[in-house]
């Protein structure tokens, strides 16, 4: 009885509520969601809390399983869950009954469904699958509402893999006669094409439709999906470039409705996104820039009004105007509009300004100077995002003369923000600068001190790698890396006479690597001296043992001598039976090398010398050892991806549940779980599968570049710190020593002020002078640009410049497209080129350190390819990219094609990139194995190019080059070829290789060339001709999967036979066998990069089963069929 | 794009959270955990704009209510704002002079109308008019569901039928 009671006041609410107004709160105040937030409120604790929602959860548990409970609750009791899971209390049981809410309630039901299953599930859900029925029926409704929640959902959340059953449904909505439900397909569509851009291309015409549809609301819809488009690829849409201008044109105009006003300004959020549209096609484009010039100058002119939704505007604007291809009345423009935003009182304007400024410093370093007194200010506000954001602009105009005084402003900032994110950002920035930059050895080591004080544990592993690679390789001057290593020392061992235990283990790692090699430098600091300030750190609790190897190691190094015997031998004592292996086998070493002073120096040889270390990566040594063990009978070795791929084999379903994965697990936890400084454990199974352990090693914390190999031909051998081995990749360093160059660089003449009151305006005067230096006439703009190229005593050497073209590693991770035009050239502008080459070395020095993409501000990669700001169209023409890309002259380059290639088919030879110097072409060939890349270099000056470099990499393709010999001279008006192999490492639909070309001129610097050079899959796929018993077996094999109804070749009397021909002479498949209706087709990039389609005819489309090994590689195949399908 | 939207009261009660990228339970609560606490630590003069791991944050404060989105590098901060103005709007309109309550108790409704104006984290819908229009009918399609279904619901849930 009191169930029924219960079950009628539940009602009441509800038919009270009927007369009431839609949202109004008291009324749902007195429902059970109302009671629940009453009690919540009235707690005290966060305990009573838990216990309360406890309570709930479970009672409403109860009731959602019951089988009595009417849909109606239902939509009552999913509020309260929703509530619930907002309070981060856990209600997964209710996810289901979300979705049978969403499935079988009525409209006002269903509509809490699908909010309780958007607010619960995310795309990857697996419950979703049960969604996609529901979503089926809803489109089919006749109720415009319930389609339009089933839009709705589909437009947060979808499965990827159920697109193509709702596709052709969500397509045909895109001609329905209401606009809100045409609007929401499009970002449905959307959607799709975010998380599936394979699935939605055939629609890219319907896309177009949508831009032109007479509803605004609808076409800015369609808008986000060009934006995108866009942005992956701006090549394809200049054709569209008038339809936005004249968009944009009739919306600033204010021809739209009056409804999409915001406070009296048209369609803001439509001008923006249209002025991102034309920034993107604008870029490097002299002639769609023309385009577009008028109307950014009328959005200039028209959004003067004092409303935030104005600068938004304005911002935008500014933006896409610095983006674009430079024009100078309009420069001055955005200039001036930067210049009112940074004057701004309001805060978020002075921000953005701030923001405008650092994107638009490398272009117009004089706008910097103008706002030089507001930049001041801006670096003491106390809104730290402020500060931050002003840091950021100095770090982009720091040169060798104000380095100082940015450097400690960024400390101070480091002292007092508290976010790791930015800690991690900065010092990696400080670092740099201090590599780059640093006016002497004290300074530069105790900025370093700093950083690793500060970066601590948090900061990019890099850090200390390249710092110590530094004091290892030093510079030309012998006397001036003895001064610097010798000023590390004595830091150092102040550092330790004071409170080690403040210091992060990573400085004290530092520390301990260079005392342990430079410590002897002091001849006034005794050995054992060092040693006992070494063992307290091993005393200290919070060293870790990872540390603690590295100061036994440092003690190994420094235990000669008599006095140094007793510490050394009182610590391999204690650590001798530690139970770390790790200790203790440097407990080991340290004990028998200070007993033995003659092995002692040659293990640890103090000269310095770098000669290269010979590794027996093969150990070839134990070639004895192994044959014996197989003559006693021993199983020969398989390396552990043999051995997993006949695990595989012989178990079809394995299911033992540790069998397959431990000979990962043993490999990974001898390296992982050991992070020691000379990974020993790693060495001895170098022979397996050394690419996997290479890989897992680059986990491990602080890596140093070229880990030493423990044992080589002669057994153990002579073991030296690890970066070594890195040191001999390199050649000698192209700096100057710091001697020479102090004498050239005048001394500071300004002394920096620390810390400058904001009262006093003299004060705040000196700063700005001594912050804006290098950047204030003319001359000293170009003295900026000569002292980057001189002053770089600290930098990094772009192991890139280093190595010899012939190599086939990639190091040059360059952001596909990201620097892609780029053409530099020094006989231009010295200051343009220094700063470009600037920013452009910064990218490569960090890419190729590895992981410390984060550092690279993005504004880098972006400012390469803007265009300057320079109001000369000389610069601009020599900078445009493409010019003429089918020029006459690069016909004749098919004659320099080497004669091993001429039988073969070769690919148009394109005009690549092309300075006053060089013009690069390049073709592909197709051999039967693999891909060949030709490269053209033509000098077209008249002095000879020296030193000629060509590095080519991509992310997806494993590059390696085919002459041995480097091209390093190139006489006037001559062409050289370089060949690549190219194989796939990765599918893709299309792949950029980047290149880069080096060289230097008869008298000027080193100058670089980049190129492009695109690719598609197809020039991989050769056919693969099996049987089709094989094929059966390698379908069964293989795990990766792709389906897609394709378009059929309807009108040909054997369709299928006509398809599958047309793909075969297109895409060069190899077709096994057609029966009937069905058809399979194998086709391979490599022998063991196959793909096996299997076509059937069904309902007037091929439905398209594509299989293989490779992820990624259906998906790209599928692509090119259907693209194939389509032009035909 | 935009990545969440989040509500909460200046006691870092949580009122409303809508993400726009796939994350773990586990990892919204830690990054709401935080960004309360950041954007509660700030004083009112101070900037709305927050740079915070690789995100951009914007918010504002309507009366005890936060308004708080995370946008990408490349999106306007200053549009971002006006579109949390707009949505303030929005609920005003429909609520008749919002306040935190309405939210509270509503919250579902809150919802509803914030998908009718931004769908997977872009603006849908700018015009103010039309998204009122879209959901005064899905309300009043409710109100006739209500009519016809409520006189037989209760008398089926009180047992008499």
């Amino acid at each position: 009885m009191s169930d029924v009671m219960e079950k009628t006041l539940t009602a009441l609410p509800s038919l009270l509520s009927l007369d009431s107004q839609p949202g109004s709160a008291k009324l749902s105040a007195n429902s059970k969601l109302g009671n629940l937030i009453r009690g919540i409120t009235e707690l005290t604790s966060k305990h009573e809390e838990e216990k309360l929602i406890q309570r709930e959860l479970s009672s409403i548990k109860e009731q959602v399983s019951s089988p009595n409970t009417t849909m109606r609750q239902m939509k009552e009791l999913m509020v309260r869950t929703i509530y619930c899971e907002m309070l981060g209390y856990e209600a997964s049981f209710s996810y289901i009954h979300a979705i049978k809410l969403a499935q079988q309630g009525n409209v006002l039901e269903k509509r809490v469904g699908y909010l309780a299953v958007s607010l619960f599930l995310n795309e990857s859900h697996e419950l979703l699958l049960l969604l996609v029925n529901t979503v089926l029926k809803d489109l089919q409704s006749t109720n415009l509402i319930e389609v339009c929640m089933a839009l709705t959902v589909v437009s947060q959340m979808f499965p990827k893999d159920m697109i193509p059953a709702i596709l052709p449904l969500v397509e045909e909505k895109l001609s329905h006669s209401k606009e809100i439900i045409r609007r929401k397909a499009v970002l449905a569509l959307y959607k799709f094409y975010l998380i599936a851009p394979n699935q939605v291309q055939h629609i890219h015409n319907k896309f177009r439709k949508a831009l032109c549809d007479k509803d605004p609301g609808v076409m800015s819809a369609s808008l986000h999906i060009y934006l995108q488009l866009i942005q992956e690829n701006p090549e394809g849409y200049k054709d569209l470039t008038m339809s936005f201008v004249t968009i944009l044109k009739q919306v600033v105009m204010g021809k739209l409705p009056m409804d999409f006003n915001y406070h009296c300004v048209p369609a803001p959020w439509l001008q923006i996104h249209l002025l991102r549209i034309l920034s993107l096609l604008g870029k490097n484009d002299q002639s769609m820039s023309e385009i577009m010039y008028e109307i950014l100058d009328e959005s200039l002119q028209r959004a003067e009004m004092n409303h935030n939704i104005t600068y938004a505007i304005l911002y935008e604007c500014v933006k896409c105007i610095y983006t674009i291809h430079p024009k100078p009345d309009l420069l001055e423009k955005a200039a001036k509009c930067i210049g009112s935003f940074v004057l701004s009182p309001r805060i978020n304007l002075k921000y953005l300004g701030l923001k405008a400024l650092t994107y638009v410093v490398q272009q117009d370093p004089k706008l910097v100077l103008q706002h030089q007194m507001t930049i001041i200010e801006c670096l003491d506000h106390p809104d730290l995002i402020i500060k931050r954001e002003t840091l950021e602009l100095l770090f982009r105009i720091t040169n060798a003369q104000n380095v100082t005084v940015i450097v400690e402003k960024m400390l101070d900032f480091l002292q007092v923000s508290e976010d790791n994110h930015t800690t991690i950002d900065l010092v990696g920035k400080v670092a740099e600068l201090a590599e780059k930059y640093a006016p002497d050895n004290e300074w530069f080591i105790e900025t370093m001190n700093t950083v690793f004080s500060v970066g601590g544990d948090v900061m990019q592993p890099d850090i200390p790698n390249s710092f110590l690679k530094l004091l290892l390789e030093g510079f030309d001057s012998v006397e001036e890396d003895k001064k610097l290593r010798l000023f590390a020392v004595n830091s150092y061992v102040s550092l330790l006479q004071g409170e080690p235990s403040r210091l992060p283990q990573r400085f004290l790692q530092v520390i301990c690597w260079v005392l342990g090699e430079y410590a002897h430098l002091n001849e006034d600091v005794e050995p054992d001296a060092v040693l006992r300030l070494l063992a307290k750190l091993l005393d200290m609790k919070s060293s870790t043992s990872e540390t603690k190897s590295w100061v036994l190691i440092a003690m190994t190094k420094l235990c000669s001598g008599g006095a140094a015997f007793s510490v050394a031998h009182e610590v391999s004592e204690t650590y001798g039976s530690s139970m770390d292996t790790m200790l203790r086998q440097r407990a080991q070493e340290l004990q028998h090398l200070s007993q033995d002073s003659a092995l002692q120096s040659r293990v640890f040889p103090r000269s310095g010398s770098q000669e290269p270390v010979e590794v027996d990566s093969s150990l070839s040594f134990l070639d004895g050892f192994v044959s014996e063990a197989l003559a006693a009978g021993a199983a020969p070795y398989k390396p552990p991806h043999q051995r997993q791929e006949e695990m595989s084999r012989s178990k079809v379903l394995s299911l033992e549940p540790y069998g397959l994965s431990l000979p990962i697990s043993m490999s990974s936890c001898s390296v992982t779980d050991r992070q020691s400084p000379t990974l020993l454990s790693m060495s001895s199974s170098l022979s397996g599968d050394s690419a996997e352990l290479s890989h897992k090693a680059s986990s491990t914390t602080l890596k140093l570049d070229g880990v030493t190999r423990v044992w080589g031909r002669e057994g153990y051998l002579v073991q030296r710190e690890p970066v070594q081995e890195a040191a001999q990749v390199e050649a000698p360093s192209p700096l100057r020593s710091p001697r020479q160059q102090g004498d050239e660089d005048s001394p500071h003449s300004q002394t920096p002020t620390p810390t400058p009151t904001p009262e006093s305006e003299q004060e705040k005067q000196q700063l700005a002078s001594s912050l804006f230096v290098g950047l204030a006439s003319p001359s000293s703009v170009s003295l900026m640009g000569k002292s980057e190229q001189t002053s770089q005593r600290f930098r990094r050497k772009a192991r890139i410049q280093d190595k010899p073209p012939t190599s086939g590693e990639q190091i040059n991770n360059l952001p596909p497209g990201g620097a892609a035009d780029l053409l530099l050239d020094s006989n231009v502008s010295s200051e343009l080129v220094s700063s470009l080459e600037q920013t452009h070395r910064n990218s490569l020095d960090l890419t190729a350190n590895g992981a410390c993409d984060a550092e690279l501000p993005d504004g880098d990669v972006k400012e390469i390819k803007t265009p300057l700001s320079t109001d000369d169209s000389v610069l601009a023409a020599g900078l445009s990219p493409h010019e003429g890309p089918d020029r006459p002259k690069d016909l004749c380059l098919t004659s320099y094609l080497p004669a091993e290639l001429s039988g073969l088919s070769h690919s148009e030879i394109t005009l690549l990139c092309t300075n006053q110097s060089l013009d690069l072409s390049a073709c592909h060939v197709q051999k039967e194995d693999c891909v060949e890349l030709v490269v053209f270099i033509k000098n077209s000056s008249d002095s000879a190019a020296h030193q000629l470099q060509m590095q080519i990499s991509c992310e997806e393709i494993e590059v390696s080059c085919v002459c041995d010999s480097p091209v390093e001279e190139l006489k006037s008006h001559s062409v050289t070829v370089c060949q690549y192999f190219l194989t796939v490492k990765r599918p893709s639909v299309c792949f950029d290789l980047v290149g880069m070309v080096y060289y230097q001129l008869a008298a000027g610097s080193l100058q670089t060339a980049q190129f492009l050079y695109k690719l598609p899959l197809t020039s991989f796929i050769r056919p693969l001709a099996v049987s089709t018993e094989e094929y059966g077996t390698m379908w069964l094999a293989f795990s990766h999967d792709t389906k897609q109804n394709l378009p059929l070749m309807k009108d040909e009397r054997e369709p299928l036979t006509a398809t599958l021909n047309l793909l075969k002479t297109k895409l060069q498949l190899h077709v096994v066998e057609i029966i009937g209706e069905e058809g399979i087709v194998a086709c391979c990039l490599r022998p063991d990069q196959q793909c096996l389609l299997h076509c059937r005819m069904h309902a007037g489309m091929l439905a398209a089963w594509l299989r293989s090994p490779v992820p990624d590689l259906p998906d790209s195949l599928l692509y090119h069929c259907q693209r194939a399908l389509q032009e035909r | 794009m935009m990545q969440f939207m989040l509500l909460f009261s200046r006691q870092g009660k949580l009122r409303l959270q809508k993400w726009y990228v796939p994350l773990s339970d586990k990892e919204k609560k830690k990054i709401t955990r935080e960004l309360v606490q950041t954007v509660l630590a700030r004083k009112p003069k101070m900037c709305s704009f927050l740079e915070w791991r690789d995100l951009k944050i914007v918010y504002k404060r309507y009366a005890s209510l936060y308004f708080c989105c995370a946008i990408e590098d490349q999106d306007n901060e200053l549009i971002t704002l006006e579109i949390i103005h707009r949505y303030v709007e929005l609920l005003d309109k429909y609520f008749g002079s919002v306040c935190e309550l309405d939210i509270i108790f509503n919250f579902e409704k809150a919802y509803f109308i914030l998908d009718e104006f931004l769908l997977g984290g872009e603006a849908q819908e700018t015009s103010k008019k039309n998204v009122l229009k879209a959901i005064e009918q899905a309300d009043l399609l409710q109100e006739d569901a209500k009519e016809a279904e409520t006189p037989r619901s209760v008398l089926e849930e009180i047992g008499l039928t």
